[in-house]
């Protein structure tokens, strides 16, 4: 099965009944794939203007109580960005995918990269958090599209699944499990404030048309969703909060993959260059090379670096001029050398070879 | 139930000016709704951003108010997902025909079941004056300071020829006839824009030799001229004030719509 189909095919297991998106290369497919689903079971697809509109439907169709999903790359995932904040802001759970190519602009729009890595983070202006996920095969499309539904739906806050045109186009074997974990909304309980959450800063959900009376909006809101865009206090309160609940559960959210955590060397990797570092590893069996391989990357899991106490060096391919990397040196003090590759090629063995010479 | 069982009480009084327009709006709206019984559990008001938009704030059922320009986007999200509710968007003159403009052609032609009810004032209020879409000719604001030169979206015509199943303007003199014509948009399956031209003393009566409240609803009701009226006369090959603007029924049909309850 193609990376796009299985991701789209991820989204249906995880309950997703609500697609709204708008044609662009090289993430068609998994809109084709939703617009030729949904309607068997008994879900919505909508093709609408442009990207902007399709978030929004998706943060629309959220409040209804559906699960919502949108899917993009480049420059639609640039349009996106203001309804974004918005879904942040409003503590919307959706999932968008981002199935990235060339930029900036225009760019590539047939070749691999990951150079949105930072914009899936910081995207939208003022401070916020959200959670991104980095598929490296086409299981991990399926795999990791259902746990941004899981996590999406828990957080209540947008959840990216980052993806590129290699592993969305790419065809592999597919398992798909007879059922998948499906997490149920948290319900607002009758009587709390809708936007007053415990001690897991986590409000517990007003689903429209159930009676709440609930008032969602943009601005800087109180606990009651009132509007105090001139309270200070109240900005503070809630920007606070929005960060808090997704940094203070990175440990629990946290997904990666961790081989020979006695290396000196060691290669940490998300999405497609992966693949290059597992076939230099499959190859150079005796060097005792290491490898994390990073399928939550945001929030970063800075305490992934610490399952390597002897490294002596932290490589990072990425197809772009060092995003991550630039993450991971702000975590530590072995020495971080990027390996950046941009032009829509992956990585050959080869240059990762040289890469680990060139660390020693 | 009466329309003054619809607001949110604790969140009065709102923030529009004295004089303001878009009170007399919202009471037409509520009136429409409440005389056809809908429940407010199952009614969402929805909006944008602008003055007009702050509407849904002050109304107790859910209420969604979104980024500039993209309630439409948002409603039809809602609409779509969950048909049984009903969807209302209160919108500006700024919100739906400039930044708004794709979102508001593609959702009339899309014939989303909703009620968009325009507030429009020729004027962006909130930021202060600056001129819109809507902006007679010649006229004052801040960004127009040598009077605007620039044409003028006629907002109903614009969703007639889009596909929306309904449409009427009226203004915030008419308010017998704009509450009808909101109650007749919530009936019509399909998309229905009623725009209704409203006085904003703040940000353009001042600067526009209409300095009290009641010059422009004066000239609003002066200015007026009934679509059926207007249609004779021209046929007739009689002139018409250049200055007049159609009021009325524009359409109502019954189009294919999308997220009509089954």
């Amino acid at each position: 099965m193609q990376g796009n189909t299985a991701c789209a095919e991820g989204a249906l297991a995880a309950g997703c009944r609500f697609f709204a998106g708008y044609p662009i290369t090289p993430s068609t497919e998994v809109a084709e794939h939703m617009a030729l689903k949904l309607p068997k079971a008994k879900g919505v697809f909508v093709q609408m203007e442009d990207e902007i509109a399709s978030i929004a439907a998706v943060v629309g169709a959220a409040w209804t109580g559906a699960r919502a999903m949108t899917a993009t790359s480049g420059p639609g995932f640039s349009l996106m960005m203001e309804n974004i904040g918005y879904a942040a802001m409003t503590e919307t759970p959706c999932v968008i995918v981002n199935i990235q190519r060339g930029g900036p602009s225009t760019g590539q729009p047939t070749l691999a990269a990951q150079g949105d890595m930072l914009q899936c983070r910081f995207g939208s202006h003022g401070d916020y958090s959200i959670i991104a996920l980095s598929p490296a095969s086409v299981q991990e499309m399926f795999e990791l599209t259902v746990k941004a539904f899981q996590l999406s739906e828990k957080y209540r806050v947008p959840v990216f699944l980052m993806g590129d045109e290699i592993i969305g186009h790419m065809r592999e074997r597919l398992t798909i499990p007879d059922s998948v974990e499906v997490i149920p909304r948290k319900k607002l309980e009758t009587g709390s404030l809708p936007f007053k959450a415990g001690d897991d800063d986590i409000p517990g959900f007003p689903t429209f048309g159930e009676g709440y009376g609930v008032h969602v909006t943009g601005l800087t809101h109180d606990e009651r969703g009132y509007p105090a865009a001139t309270n200070p206090p109240a900005h503070e309160r809630l920007v606070t909060r929005l960060v808090r609940k997704v940094e203070s559960a990175r440990k629990e959210m946290a997904d990666y993959r961790v081989t020979n955590p006695d290396a000196e060397q060691v290669f940490i990797s998300y999405g497609a260059p992966t693949r290059t570092v597992h076939q230099v590893l499959h190859d150079r069996p005796k060097d005792g090379i290491g490898h994390l391989q990073l399928r939550v990357v945001w929030p970063f899991p800075e305490f992934s670096l610490a399952e390597f106490p002897d490294a002596k060096a932290f490589l990072v391919p990425e197809m772009n001029l060092g995003q991550i990397s630039r993450e991971i040196e702000r975590h530590t003090d072995v020495p971080v050398l990027p390996v950046p590759k941009i032009g829509g090629d992956l990585h050959t063995p080869a240059e990762l070879g040289k890469a680990l010479e060139g660390s020693r | 139930m009466s329309f003054r069982d619809w607001y949110r009480v604790d969140r009065l009084p709102t923030i529009y000016c004295v004089g303001c327009g878009n009170g007399t709006v919202i009471n037409c709206t509520l009136h429409a709704v409440d005389s056809l019984g809908w429940k407010w559990e199952d009614t969402v008001f929805v909006s944008g951003i602008g003055c007009s938009s702050r509407a849904p704030g002050y109304i107790k059922t859910d209420s969604l108010h979104t980024t500039h320009g993209r309630p439409l986007a948002f409603a039809t999200g809602i609409k779509l997902a969950k048909p049984g509710l009903h969807v209302v968007v209160f919108t500006g003159d700024g919100d739906l025909a400039a930044i708004g403009g794709n979102h508001f052609i593609h959702a009339c032609r899309r014939n989303v079941d909703m009620t968009v009810i325009c507030m429009n004032n020729w004027i962006y209020g909130m930021t202060g004056g600056q001129g819109s879409p809507t902006t007679p000719r010649g006229a004052l604001t801040t960004t127009t300071p040598y009077g605007s030169g620039e044409g003028v979206f006629d907002l109903a015509a614009l969703a007639v020829a889009a596909g929306a199943n309904h449409v009427a303007r009226w203004t915030s003199y008419h308010v017998k006839e704009l509450t009808r014509a909101i109650q007749t948009g919530l009936e019509t399956p399909g998309f229905s824009l009623v725009e209704v031209l409203t006085q904003c003393p703040t940000a353009y009566g001042r600067r526009n030799k209409l300095r009290e409240v009641s010059d422009t609803v004066e000239y609003l009701k002066d200015h007026a001229i009934l679509l059926q009226k207007y249609n004779r006369l021209t046929a007739e090959g009689k002139p018409v004030p250049e200055d007049m603007f159609t009021v009325g029924e524009f359409v109502r049909r019954n189009r294919p719509a999308m997220g009509v309850p089954p």
